[in-house]
């Protein structure tokens, strides 16, 4: 939003606005995401395929690393620590890249094809809609971290870095619940 | 050009580009993997989507943000254009809800009046037995067109009367978020070309639904289709959340959430179902286009050697039932949430009377959005289902009526022993009722297992939710476009037209929705281009035809009426009706910013008829004084 132009109060009404629009926003994402699982839990049942357990435990852990990178880079804004920051969004984005690459570059180059009936439909489909997301997050780290770079964020008037970093946890929470559906509940067959 | 300084111009030509770019960019990835180079879905597909991004660069909706992105900050332009004629503000983004508002409910006017043409091209068919006028592919296509143009329609109804009134009845200067409003709106209109250009694409023949395998089957014209929906539900998406953060965030002082106009309570209603539900026809309708162009196997029961050896279970249709329901469904209440808080809204105006029961009112809108969650699979009763889904399904369903009978309660105790006067809004309001009530009580035996088995998939069902949509959206919506007619324009629409359009309408209605029940009780399928003449049903097909074609006959009579009066008709007063609600209490037509200065609540909504009572404390300056 217009950032210099109005006030304090009118800057921190705004955000709230925004804020609760965000969050509606997440309300209405989490019934696809779990319209996802209900697809999962409808079709595999208490079944799933053999997949590979190591590198979905690594990008497991490169994902949430990478919130914690994020929270840094939110923190460090509101001290104006501008460098801290603008490094923190950096590391978080090649995070959500070596993600990417581990679900599309190993995951997907498993067995499983995409057209294996109903394994192959849910794994690709669950994992190529989270993929999209976090690719969706990267772009808006890149937004974030060019506007930072011209100066644009302060201590007091980051709303566009706090978007990005609950948008950015948000993807990774909902992995959170992908990761057991797909890898950890049911007996592979 | 002056042409191109339209918005509308742009986005078009924006689609256009935007389709040939992705038509090329797919081709030319085929080539480079070596492939044959032309695939006409995938091309299609990914072609539909830059015509759509092509659309709203072209029309201007994405401007503002693509400066924020990079920095920038933008002023919030209001007003009409300064270099070109007023009116262009209309073809173009703009960003005052008023102008977004009017935009939506011209739009979904537009699509109803092509629906509508589309169904009495195949209603004259069915008027006898045999084929006639168009071969059997030409009526599937046909049909699916009619359903989903018109639920496009009803739903930018919905948004014109939510963005015009939301923020005039609790006193917002605009909704929370303008340019996601314009860009709401804005997505609708590539949205609805698509859709239409399926005809052009070998049309389909699943009707609305689109279930699979049917859909998996069909001709690329149902890609196109669902493509087309997708675009509209971003539209409900953004929508929703624009007016659920604007009400809760920018009522007026005073204005505690009791002391709301109902018609703010529905649209509460509304986005709370359209924000959540619609992510799942979205999913439901991509599954189906990664099951067609990717062969991900979601709904096939039938599985490729590879998938035996790695032991995956087969895909399943129910569940493209399930994911669809649980949207479509709940969106019956979209559709007639907002009509039926028009009711509410109306009558105690033209009764004197205060409403009867306003807070059982506004929780009832509440309790049918939560509690039509919980009732999808009632359209799944033959669809071979788990069994034991069936029961529970079913007394759910039953539970819905008890909200939807504190609405009726609600009315007839507004009206009862009321101050009845009958101008046309009232009319419509008065006929909306008579309708809805058709509809509500063809309802139950279709909820009801053993029932349903007999009536499913016949023209009872027809029968049955056209009289809910007509009672609970087009009648309403039609009063509520008479009701604030001389506010938006400044004008009086024709009170002798008015009437003769609802003398049409009304009858017609009954007409055709008992036959189509009565046909549907005497055998007759839905969807479906002939009939044995032996059912003895040529005679109701024939009243149900003439019936369709006095309905069209009678919009366009409001057509001629609200047009010609809009720039002819006599000058509207301030607040003709004697409404209690804010949006009467200045001038007619609005001003651009609505409100010069911020009012106070001071009092009850519809405390009509109640000596001394107020609601509105506007400041001395503003116009006229509040009603009785
Ligand atoms: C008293 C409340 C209602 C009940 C109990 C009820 C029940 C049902 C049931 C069980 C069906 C499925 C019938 C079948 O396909 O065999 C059905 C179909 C339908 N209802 Fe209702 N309904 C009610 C109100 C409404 C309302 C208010 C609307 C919309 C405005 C509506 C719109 C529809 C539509 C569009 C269908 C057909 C869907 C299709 O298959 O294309 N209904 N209703
Ligand atoms: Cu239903």
């Amino acid at each position: 939003m217009s950032a210099s132009a109005i006030s304090q109060a009118e800057y921190e009404q705004q955000e709230s606005a925004n804020r609760l629009g965000l969050w509606l926003f997440f309300a209405s994402e989490a019934f696809m995401f779990a319209g996802l699982l209900v697809a999962r839990f409808y079709l595999w049942g208490d079944t799933r395929p053999h997949l590979d357990q190591a590198v979905a435990l690594i990008i497991t852990a490169v994902l949430l690393l990478s919130s914690y990178s994020m929270n840094r880079a939110e923190v460090m804004i509101a001290h104006d620590d501008r460098k801290g920051f603008l490094n923190s969004l950096l590391i978080t984005a090649a995070l959500g890249v070596v993600f990417l690459i581990g679900v599309i570059g190993f995951e997907w180059q498993g067995h499983i094809r995409p057209t294996d009936g109903a394994f192959g439909a849910v794994l690709y489909g669950m994992t190529g809609m989270h993929a999209l997301h976090v690719v969706s997050g990267i772009v808006f780290i890149f937004i974030v971290w060019n506007n930072g770079r011209k100066g644009h964020y302060s201590a007091d008037r980051h709303w566009g870095v706090h978007a990005c970093a609950v948008w950015w946890h948000y993807i990774d929470l909902v992995w959170v619940f992908f990761y057991p559906a797909l890898y950890l509940i049911g007996t592979a067959q | 050009m002056v042409i191109f300084s339209l918005g509308i111009i742009r986005g078009i030509v924006g689609q256009i580009v935007g389709t040939a770019v992705g038509l090329i960019l797919v081709t030319l990835i085929r080539l480079l993997m070596g492939l044959p180079a032309w695939k006409a879905e995938p091309a299609m597909i990914i072609g539909a989507l830059i015509g759509a991004v092509g659309f709203m660069i072209g029309v201007g909706a994405l401007s503002d943000w693509f400066k924020w992105m990079g920095g920038k900050e933008t002023p919030m332009h209001h007003g009409p254009p300064t270099d070109k004629p007023a009116w262009t503000r209309y073809f173009s983004v703009d960003y005052n809800h008023k102008v977004i508002g009017v935009q939506y409910a011209v739009t979904g006017i537009l699509l109803v009046l092509v629906a509508g043409s589309l169904a009495l091209i195949f209603r004259t068919e069915l008027a006898q037995t045999g084929l006639q006028y168009i071969e059997a592919a030409t009526f599937n296509t046909l049909f699916g067109m009619h359903g989903i143009v018109m639920i496009a329609g009803i739903l930018l109804g919905v948004g014109g009367m939510i963005n015009y009134l939301v923020p005039l009845m609790i006193g917002a200067s605009d909704m929370a978020f303008p340019r996601l409003n314009a860009f709401g709106f804005w997505i609708n209109v590539p949205g609805a070309i698509l859709v239409i250009s399926a005809l052009f694409m070998g049309g389909w023949d699943t009707g609305w639904t689109g279930y699979p395998p049917l859909s998996v089957l069909a001709p690329m014209g149902v890609q196109a289709f669902m493509l087309g929906v997708y675009l509209v539900g971003i539209s409900s998406i953004v929508g929703s959340a624009n007016t659920l953060v604007t009400v809760a965030k920018m009522r007026a002082p005073g204005m505690s959430w009791f002391r709301m106009p109902i018609f703010v309570w529905a649209a509460v209603a509304t986005s709370i179902i359209q924000l959540t539900a619609t992510q799942l026809i979205g999913l439901s309708f991509l599954m189906v286009t990664v099951e067609r162009v990717l062969g991900m196997g979601f709904f096939n029961p039938v599985l490729t050697a590879h998938a035996i050896e790695v032991g995956s279970p087969p895909g399943n249709v129910v569940l493209f039932q399930h994911l669809f329901w649980f949207y479509s469904h709940p969106a019956v209440y979209v559709f007639i949430l907002p009509g039926l808080g028009i009711i509410s809204e109306l009558l105690p105006v033209f009764a004197r009377k205060p409403l009867f029961g306003y807070k059982w009112i506004a929780l009832s809108s509440l309790a049918i959005a939560l509690v039509g969650f919980l009732v999808w699979a009632h359209h799944m009763f033959t669809a071979g289902m788990e069994p034991f889904l069936r029961i529970p399904f079913q007394f759910a369903t039953m539970l819905v009526a008890v909200p939807t009978g504190v609405k009726f309660f609600s009315w007839v105790g507004t009206i009862w022993r009321g101050k009845l006067e009958f101008p046309t809004p009232m009319l419509f309001v008065l006929g909306a009722i008579s309708v809805f009530l058709i509809g509500g009580l063809t309802g139950p035996p279709n909820g009801t297992v053993t029932t349903d088995l007999y009536l499913h998939d016949t023209y009872w069902i027809v029968g049955h939710f056209h009289a809910t949509m007509f009672g609970g959206f087009i009648f309403p919506f039609f009063a509520a476009l008479y009701y604030w007619f001389p506010k938006a324009t400044g004008r009086m629409y024709n009170e002798r037209l008015g009437k003769l359009h609802f003398w049409l309408i009304l009858p017609g209605f009954w007409v055709q929705s008992l036959g189509q029940i009565a046909v549907g009780l005497l055998g007759m399928r839905r969807r479906i281009a002939d009939y044995d003449p032996a059912l003895g049903i040529q005679n109701g097909h024939v009243w149900i035809t003439v019936a369709g074609y006095v309905i069209g006959l009678s919009v366009l009579v409001m057509i001629y009426n609200l047009a010609w009066s809009a720039r002819k008709g006599p000058v509207a007063a301030a607040n003709p009706w004697r409404s209690r609600s804010p949006e009467f209490q200045i001038p007619s037509p609005i001003p651009e910013h609505s409100y010069a200065e911020a009012f106070v609540i001071t009092g009850e909504p519809y405390d009509y008829g109640l000596p001394g009572a107020t609601y509105v404390a506007m400041n001395p300056s503003a116009a006229p004084a509040a009603a009785d």
